[in-house]
């Protein structure tokens, strides 16, 4: 660990890993809150991996692939919460043809790019040791639009996600803010692909949630619980993976997963003594 | 002698789920003031007819009036409490979070809860008697208990109309009593339109019963208010 410590104080890359972790484990606790208490899981992968077709088109023409990201994971969000909210019947097949279609021009356009392909694997699995300033100050960007989006419409939003038909009837714009909500996560998605890449994203997206709601009674303090458990595993992820020579993101989410099923465990141990502890 | 308003004219209403007819040629005229019971088997278009009047289904033929004014532009002025069977019961939140849905509204854009509406649940979470469960998380509540909250939460609206779907469908027999109470003390201020397969509630609580299975079968001679 002291060698951990001692290169976080002597390598940039590290640090920059260090911040980037705080960073998305802020907009991991917030955004991943609403995937796990609206259930959008499939929703938010369907986004996630349509964004490799906007960063698989940026890095062709040469642009930044992280603001072609942004860029596609606004429109993705859109086009696919449209079709959630408008045919539903047919959710599930159009939100996979997305995600394949997506997927495939990202590929088609990344290997048309001139040079090693080494990019394609750093969009899969994402590369944290490689995040760089101007990276970090669009990723503090990104959190400060959330953060503070969900600051000022928590109640809104705790409403549609709760009970979208009342939210209606109190006249709240629904449709508006269930968009907003998918463009929220696919912002975060964006930040998440940095670390882990867009195959784990949706494990450090909904672990922390899922093991923060085991513990608390309402979304803020599941927001706050879910955003410490993101840095404790972040943080941990990077340090093991330094020290062991492992892949980051996949250490971080071995991690998390460990610590859901453990979370999970202890769940069940607590239910099976509460009632014997009340005979 | 005072002039009677309606609080729900409904005329010649059809609607349909594409190619299923649900209601059809509904005529039913609800007078401020009054209680009323809708029975009916399931299927039978309760729920849709419930739906039709807070304006979250649009009927394809016929015209709704809610206190004379078209339902969506009127939903502030009714409080809904719906079957429990279909929220979540591990979603994170509170009772008096709940209950504080009931003051939302578009008033501002940035909206917070004022001290007024936090007055207002507490006023209310009292009078349901569920004051006591203010910060338990709502799924560890019982189901009456839960059915009370979602009371509170309609009546939080300060309601002209209330309107219920099956109010004691998964509450015990207690629960049910203080249900009934509840309803009993509210027909005298507002409005009150309610689902229920409990005729002994029915019974208690409404003025009169329609019977809705597809059509408006029987009922009551129509009022004429106004």
């Amino acid at each position: 660990m002291r060698e951990f410590l001692t290169a976080l104080g002597n390598y940039t890359f590290l640090q920059h890993a260090l911040l980037a972790g705080v960073l998305a484990s802020i907009a991991g606790g917030l955004a991943g809150t609403y995937v796990v208490v609206r259930r959008v899981s499939f929703i938010t992968g369907g986004i996630s991996h349509t964004i490799l077709g906007g960063m698989g088109i940026a890095y062709y023409y040469g642009l930044n692939p992280t603001k072609g990201a942004v860029v596609s994971a606004v429109i993705a969000a859109i086009i696919i919460g449209l079709v959630s909210l408008r045919a539903r019947q047919h959710e599930d097949t159009v939100i996979g043809a997305l995600w394949a279609i997506g997927m495939a021009v990202g590929i088609l356009f990344i290997s048309r790019t001139p040079g090693y392909n080494v990019d394609l694997m750093t969009f899969l699995f994402g590369n944290i040791l490689m995040v760089s300033a101007d990276d970090l100050l669009l990723i503090a960007a990104l959190d400060g639009f959330i953060v503070l989006t969900v600051a000022l419409l928590y109640n809104h939003l705790l409403a549609v996600v709760f009970d979208e038909e009342h939210a209606r009837l109190r006249g709240l714009p629904v449709e508006a803010l269930h968009l907003l909500l998918l463009i929220l996560i696919a912002l975060t998605v964006v930040i998440l692909i940095k670390i882990v890449g867009l195959i784990l994203v949706i494990a450090l997206l909904t672990l922390p949630p899922a093991i923060a709601r085991h513990y608390v009674g309402n979304l803020a303090r599941m927001m706050v619980l879910a955003t410490v458990l993101g840095l404790i595993f972040n943080g941990t992820g990077l340090a093991v993976s330094y020290m062991l020579d492992l892949p980051t993101g996949a250490t971080i989410v071995v991690i998390a997963g460990v610590a859901y099923l453990l979370s999970l465990a202890v769940q069940s141990l607590r239910q099976t003594i509460t009632p014997q502890l009340s005979k | 002698m005072s002039i009677v308003d309606n609080a729900i004219e409904i005329t010649h209403v059809t609607f349909s789920y594409g190619p299923n007819t649900a209601l059809r040629d509904i005529n039913l005229i609800v007078r401020e003031g009054e209680s009323l019971g809708i029975v009916g088997p399931n299927g039978g278009g309760k729920t849709t007819l419930l739906k039709l009047i807070l304006g979250l289904l649009v009927p394809k033929e016929g015209r709704i009036a809610i206190f004379g004014k078209p339902p969506a532009r009127i939903t502030k002025e009714i409080g809904y409490v719906p079957q429990y069977a279909g929220f979540d019961r591990t979603f994170p939140i509170t009772a008096s979070e709940v209950v504080l849905m009931g003051r939302l509204g578009l008033g501002k854009l940035f909206p917070s809860y004022s001290k007024a509406d936090r007055q207002v649940v507490r006023e209310t979470m009292e009078d349901v008697g569920v004051w006591s469960l203010t910060n338990r998380r709502l799924g560890s509540l019982s189901e009456g208990q839960q059915q009370r909250v979602l009371l509170a939460r309609a009546l939080a609206t300060r309601p002209r109309l209330l309107i219920l779907d099956e109010p004691t469908a998964s509450v015990d027999k207690v629960a049910e009593k203080e249900i009934a109470r509840l309803l009993r003390e509210l027909r005298r201020r507002i409005t009150i339109v309610m689902v229920s397969h409990d005729l002994e509630l029915l019974d208690e609580c409404v003025d009169r019963l329609v019977y809705v299975n597809g059509q408006l079968e029987a009922h009551t001679p129509t009022y004429y208010g106004g």
